[in-house]
């Protein structure tokens, strides 16, 4: 039965539901605010983890930062389901875009060998890296707490294998096979890459959420990517005949564009919420950014060779200069 | 240096194990036990994580494009349900009650759904089992906010639906289905695969989604039409990991067999028990009923049920214990639950109300051998009751199963006039069950279902403390507009006149 309806103007009889007029007033909500705020289970929580009866189902006191509202944690980009895909989506046509640019014109065959190496040797061991990331942001989002916290870190773990994969085309596309086995070989036994490697495996069994993300998302991928993909494939390569490869890894440095103001806001309201917090956080900023720096180091190496101390150096007053800007000195 | 490029011929298969399979390694600088501690305290024998067949070859690229597509389409759907007052075209105001419990019990499993999968994503090994739990975590949060959203524009204008989040975890009804997703989530990551992955995305949900899908588009819903449509492609592919997910903890070791079948045992009766409340709305709250609860469990339960543990058979596995008492239960569990609500309708945030004479028709022509005989006696002296200006009110709390939390008002499987009720001592305190298997099930794991918050005992401690105008201060529940009887409700009479603005020219 179809009924036809004269357009009526009602008077809706409450602007919003009850949990989002107690925090933002009776007035209509963002789909933000509907998909986020409080969706999480508090109080009444039925049976303690047998996998972990110290805990309780959702535990705000299995990270040492104490939060009076961890919906304080807001995403700046106010990323929902269908906010985060709909960005992913179009940044993966463009990726798709650049990849098959490259590949009709057959301009990977055009790399100069000698570059071609060193941008294999530089990114394809970082799929692993990557899917060390996305372990740590799945175990952020699943044992953080408070939906506004957690969600992001779910998109980012998604993110993060998006990066894997497309590193492996990457590496595909300019080596074949063969590429991404001598990658993995690296990654296991390469001298330049234990270091990142035992950073990773180490992140793996901090089960502190709070502490995790700051070892993954604030020190690692705070020195990584910037070190990486500007300073490596955006100036060095690009300068001498590779814009391929920047091309070709242009969703990852968009992305790190992107995500570092999520990761900064997060940081900055947690630093702003006490002083135990603020020190907490300099204490494992400190601790992992050295260990991140230790461990990228023989990375850049492989292509700035004598000069990868300095560049370091460089990476390192621009990762302070950003955390100063979050209350977190270091 | 001459070096291969892009091996073109490589298959999606290949393509897919080097996109994915290949991104893990073995640890050397961390043992396996200190990265992934939860695996071997269940009992489970895996030898080769490498086993895992990926039923979804989809790579993260895929993933964002084919989601993108589907949110574009829902939101212009419920944006335009929003414009057009697409609520009045619902066929009457009762349908919203079948919502109000959706909102309130079923969206905040979809989120517990996507906790949980989360942690199945970390906790498991494997590279295939871990993406693929990652996706339907992140396809679950999309579930619980995609029904916030279609739902969103009905709280303006209705009671019910105001304090979902609330309710979720004070109301009495929504520990029914709280304390299921508790039960999953507080288990090990095999045992939440079977519960939540093959027991209920598998064996249970299309007894969900498709008879109230269906019902939706019935009762003229478009806005909840959509939700349920846009998720099913991802069901789809829940539905093949959870089947996935068992055969290969079947096929890894023999000894597997009677751990998973104890799980199937439980987790079957457990999921039966929250479809309880789906068997009400569909026999009762849809105003214009796609099938009775009996028909959608002949196709749904026990057809696709019977040549699913046929397949399962050549695994050893025999169907759950506790089937034939759920077949047995079928013609009379509808019924049951609608008189409890009736008579608690006080405490809902939703509506009930006796069925008219056409409702009791129908039913007695979809139950013939058990409506007349047992139910519409109970209807017509409610009937009366209520024409006599004495309406039926039982201010006495129900009773609850320690187990399912549903109130013990279900009967004995083979006596329909014998209130089913088992108890059980233990550590010198007495538990209530509805039946043998809720009492086997606690039987099974006393130290964890003693824990169980009951929703009564509750209202007789702080902070209500016995007062119930506190404890529907507590709950969020407006007495005289979220509850009570449907007849005069300020649902039903905003509707009407609201539905009469926009189809006459008063």
């Amino acid at each position: 039965m179809h009924i036809d309806l004269r357009t009526v103007s009602i008077q809706p009889l409450r602007q919003t539901f009850d949990h989002l007029a107690r925090r933002f007033g009776d007035k209509p909500s963002s789909r933000y605010q509907e998909g986020s705020y409080d969706i999480q289970p508090v109080e009444n929580l039925h049976y303690r983890p047998t996998w972990d009866p110290d805990q309780v189902l959702y535990d705000a006191s299995i990270t040492k930062i104490v939060m009076n509202d961890w919906y304080a944690l807001k995403d700046p980009r106010q990323f929902y389901y269908s906010t985060y895909t709909l960005a992913r989506a179009r940044q993966q046509e463009n990726t798709e875009a650049n990849f098959s640019f490259v590949e009709t014109r057959g301009l990977a065959d055009m790399l100069p060998d000698d570059l071609r190496r060193r941008a294999l040797d530089l990114l394809v061991p970082l799929r692993h890296a990557a899917w060390g990331a996305n372990l740590n942001n799945t175990f952020i989002c699943s044992y953080g707490y408070g939906t506004v916290f957690t969600q992001p870190c779910m998109y980012h773990a998604m993110d993060n294998l998006g990066t894997a994969q497309y590193l492996s085309r990457i590496g595909l596309l300019l080596g074949g096979t063969e590429a991404l086995e001598d990658g993995k070989a690296a990654w296991m036994d390469g001298d330049a890459w234990q270091g990142l490697r035992r950073y990773t495996e180490d992140c793996l069994v901090v089960r502190d959420p709070f502490e995790l993300f700051v070892a993954q998302n604030v020190a690692l991928d705070g020195l990584l990517y910037p070190l990486v993909y500007e300073r490596i494939v955006d100036d060095q390569f690009a300068a001498n005949g590779g814009s391929v490869v920047a091309m070709l890894s242009q969703f990852m440095s968009d992305w790190f564009d992107e995500t570092r103001k999520w990761v900064d806001a997060v940081m900055k309201v947690a630093a702003a919420e006490s002083e135990q917090n603020r020190e907490q956080l300099q204490v494992w900023t400190s601790a992992w950014r050295d260990r991140a720096a230790a461990a990228l180091l023989p990375v850049i190496e492989q292509v700035f060779a004598g000069q990868a101390d300095e560049v370091m150096g460089e990476q390192l007053a621009a990762f302070k200069a950003r955390l100063d800007k979050t209350g977190v000195v270091v | 240096m001459d070096m291969k490029t892009a091996n073109k011929k490589m298959s999606a298969k290949d393509k897919y194990r080097l996109l994915t399979r290949d991104l893990s390694w073995e640890p050397s600088y961390r043992t396996e036990e200190e990265i992934f501690p939860y695996l071997a305290y269940e009992g489970l024998k895996i030898h080769d994580w490498n086993k895992w067949e990926d039923p979804f070859r989809l790579t993260m690229d895929a993933y964002w494009k084919y989601q993108a597509e589907k949110e574009r389409k829902f939101y212009a759907i419920i944006d335009a349900h929003a414009q057009n007052n697409g609520h009045l075209n619902i066929t009457d105001a009762r349908y919203l009650s079948a919502l109000k419990i959706f909102l309130q019990a079923i969206s905040p499993g979809e989120y517990a759904a996507h906790k949980g999968f989360a942690r199945a994503g970390r906790e498991f090994r494997g590279v295939g089992t871990q993406v693929a739990c990652q996706m339907q975590a992140i396809d679950e949060i999309r579930h619980a906010q995609t029904q916030i959203h279609a739902l969103s524009n009905y709280n303006k204008f209705y009671n019910g639906f105001h304090a979902f989040a609330d309710q979720r975890d004070r109301i009495w009804y929504t520990s029914v289905a709280r304390s299921f997703f508790d039960d999953a989530m507080s288990a090990g990551p095999f045992e939440f695969m079977i519960a939540i992955g093959f027991s209920f995305e598998y064996v249970l949900t299309n007894l969900l989604f498709v008879p109230f899908m269906s019902g939706a588009a019935y009762n003229g819903d478009m806005a909840t039409v959509t939700f349920g449509f846009s998720a099913q492609s991802d069901e789809a592919r829940h539905m093949t990991l959870g089947l996935e997910c068992i055969k290969f903890m079947l096929e890894q070791d023999p000894d597997n067999l009677p751990i998973v079948q104890g799980w199937i045992d439980k987790w079957f009766w457990r999921g039966f028990r929250v479809l309880g409340l789906v068997s009400t709305m569909m026999d009762y709250m849809l105003p214009k009923r796609v099938m009775s609860w009996r028909e959608a469990w002949e196709i749904y339960g026990a057809e696709n049920g019977g040549a699913l543990f046929k397949d399962l058979a050549r695994y050893g596995i025999r169907p759950p214990k506790g089937w034939d008492d759920a077949e047995a239960g079928i013609d009379h569990m509808s019924h049951q639950f609608m008189l409890g609500l009736y008579q608690w309708s006080f405490g809902t945030s939703f509506h009930a109300w006796i069925p008219s004479d056409e409702d009791l028709q129908w039913l007695s022509a979809k139950y013939p051998t058990t409506f007349d005989k047992y139910y519409r006696p109970r209807w017509e002296h409610i009937k009366k009751l209520e024409a006599a200006g004495t309406p039926f009110k039982n201010y006495g709390l129900a009773k609850l199963c320690q187990c399912c939390q549903l109130p013990t008002v279900f009967t004995e499987p083979a006596d329909p006039t014998l209130i089913c009720h088992r108890e059980v001592e233990y550590k010198g305190d007495k538990y209530h069950f509805c039946s043998d298997h809720c009492m086997s099930i606690f039987d099974n794991e006393p130290e964890k279902y003693i824990q169980a918050w009951l929703p009564m005992p509750a209202l007789f401690q702080e902070p209500t403390n016995g007062d119930l105008g506190a404890w529907m201060d507590w709950v969020s529940l407006k007495d005289g507009q979220d509850n009570g009887d449907f007849a005069d409700s300020q649902d039903r009479r905003n509707f009407e006149m609201w539905r009469g603005m926009a189809t006459s020219n008063q």
